[in-house]
């Protein structure tokens, strides 16, 4: 299928129940679709709903309205209504996501929290191993630091471990929240080649990225997130 | 993972006389799985743990399991016999407090054999191989074998009593607030083991829980109970980044943040 994700009419609000039930509406009537091969990249300005909307697409928020459409295994899943385990074999198989911070876990040395998504699909440790130290060293990530927990990391060394751990699947749909934010030029422009390369595989790419210019390097298209304003709806 | 659930639950209640102790709780949990419980003190989850591990006999509702062979079978029609079964080899039960499922005067190694002769195992030298290779698992030195966990640190004994869970390779894990009563630097070490044991060996596990910290290392999916019922239920990452119940939104921003 050439359009391995499509989101229509997607709403969400947040309903802070400590705070007397005020509502607080994020976006709405948010529709877009990406097409395999392309980079989609969600713009508008801080607070407009960018980062709900990935977290939407990858089952980290939950959907107040509307449907995400994802081809799973050549079967249509609709990540707004799927149960708990059909978004875990979505995320193992389908959606990638390099988050903005990485979640660290004690004692888990950078090399393994890299493979650990291709072991988690059956993939060899040796094998794995190997293409989480191809990733790491294209990033120039000290081989020194490969075994060791990213916890004392720097927060750019820390961004680079995540992703690689995004990038190192063959995932169709790969989700990026600002993923060169705390990168040197350097590395900011191994990202942009990593995601030319996924582009060139068909992967189909929907990222927020803050800086211009690698903005301008990958995006094929803009979403504009301010389009969905959910007072705007309302109004 | 499987196309079939490995325990399946069912509008399981319990009460206390006219107190509730849980209210129609059901899920499923399939093989690999972790699930986490959890809520304050009072909320249910230890009543409904104990159920599930047949501690307790619920007031009504059904929960079934699937045996090795693939038969289904209700566990609360079962005889004591085979729920006694059940639990020395399928299952394991790690309490908060090591002492309630450990024997604090027989040693170590006896405390890991013990399983491992109650499913048939008569050899001393593969018993106590297989001892010395989970009490290395768990990070226990070699040396310790012949001690007796009276002499063990409270972070030890937990780990002794996890040993002495897994070496009958279970392929469902009861746990009532594992790093309960341990300190901070001790939790951490525990939880990164029983992580890695809980994915090396694929088991799945029903953890208790009032610890959300634990329950995001720990768990694919979450329940939040209060007053006995299950107030929200979803993934892990779901319910503690968007939380939408009232008192899982109180829960998640009670936390300190250090």
């Amino acid at each position: 299928m050439a359009t391995p994700l499509i989101v229509s009419e997607v709403a969400k609000a947040f309903t802070m129940h400590l705070r007397g039930g005020i509502r607080l509406p994020v976006v709405a009537n948010v529709s877009f679709s990406i097409r395999a091969g392309e980079c989609a990249v969600l713009g508008g300005p801080s607070g407009a709903g960018k980062s709900s909307i990935l977290k939407m697409v990858y089952g980290n928020y939950g959907v107040d309205q509307g449907q995400i459409i994802v081809d799973h295994h050549g079967q249509l899943v609709d990540l707004a209504t799927a149960n708990p385990r059909t978004v875990l074999a979505v995320r193992r198989d389908t959606i990638g996501y390099v988050s903005q911070f990485l979640r660290t876990v004690p004692r888990v040395s950078a090399l393994d929290v890299v493979a650990e998504p291709l072991v988690a699909r059956g993939t060899a440790r040796d094998e794995a191993h190997a293409r989480a130290s191809e990733l790491l060293g294209r990033l120039n990530l000290p081989e020194r630091l490969w075994s060791l927990p990213p916890a004392t990391f720097s927060g750019g060394e820390q961004q680079r471990v995540n992703i690689a751990r995004g990038f190192i699947t063959d995932h169709p749909v790969l989700l990026l929240d600002e993923p060169t934010a705390s990168l040197d030029a350097t590395n900011r422009e191994v990202v942009i080649s990593l995601i030319e390369e996924k582009k060139l595989r068909g992967t189909a790419l929907l990222g927020i990225f803050h800086d211009a210019d690698v903005r301008e390097a990958v995006a094929d298209r803009i979403v504009d997130v301010t389009t969905f304003a959910a007072g705007k709806a309302a109004a | 993972m499987t196309d079939e659930p490995l325990l399946r639950v069912t509008a399981l209640s319990k009460y206390y006389g006219s107190r509730i102790g849980c209210e129609d709780i059901s899920f499923d949990l399939w093989p690999g799985e972790v699930l986490a419980v959890v809520g304050e003190s009072g909320s249910g989850k230890t009543t409904l743990l104990n159920c599930l591990a047949t501690r307790l006999l619920p007031t009504s509702g059904t929960a079934s399991y699937r045996m090795r062979d693939n038969q289904w079978r209700d566990l609360y029609r079962m005889s004591e016999a085979e729920r006694r079964f059940l639990m020395r080899t399928d299952w394991g039960f790690v309490h908060q407090n090591p002492a309630d499922g450990l024997r604090m005067t027989v040693s170590a190694g006896a405390n890991v054999g013990e399983r491992l002769m109650a499913i048939g195992d008569r050899h001393y030298g593969n018993i106590r191989s297989t001892a010395v290779d989970w009490l290395g698992r768990v990070e226990i030195d070699e040396e310790r074998i012949d001690d007796e966990p009276r002499a063990f640190s409270g972070g030890m004994r937990q780990r002794l009593q996890i040993a002495r869970n897994l070496v009958t390779g279970p392929r469902l894990v009861f746990m009532d607030e594992p790093t309960g009563g341990l300190d901070v630097s001790v939790q951490a070490r525990l939880l990164d083991l029983l992580r890695g044991l809980v994915t090396d060996l694929g088991l799945a596990a029903i953890v208790v829980t009032h610890d959300l910290a634990v329950a995001r290392l720990l768990s694919q999916r979450m329940m939040v109970m209060k007053d006995g019922h299950v107030v929200e239920s979803g993934l892990t990452d779901r319910v503690l980044d968007d939380p939408r119940a009232p008192y899982t939104q109180l829960l998640v921003s009670s936390i300190l943040q250090v």
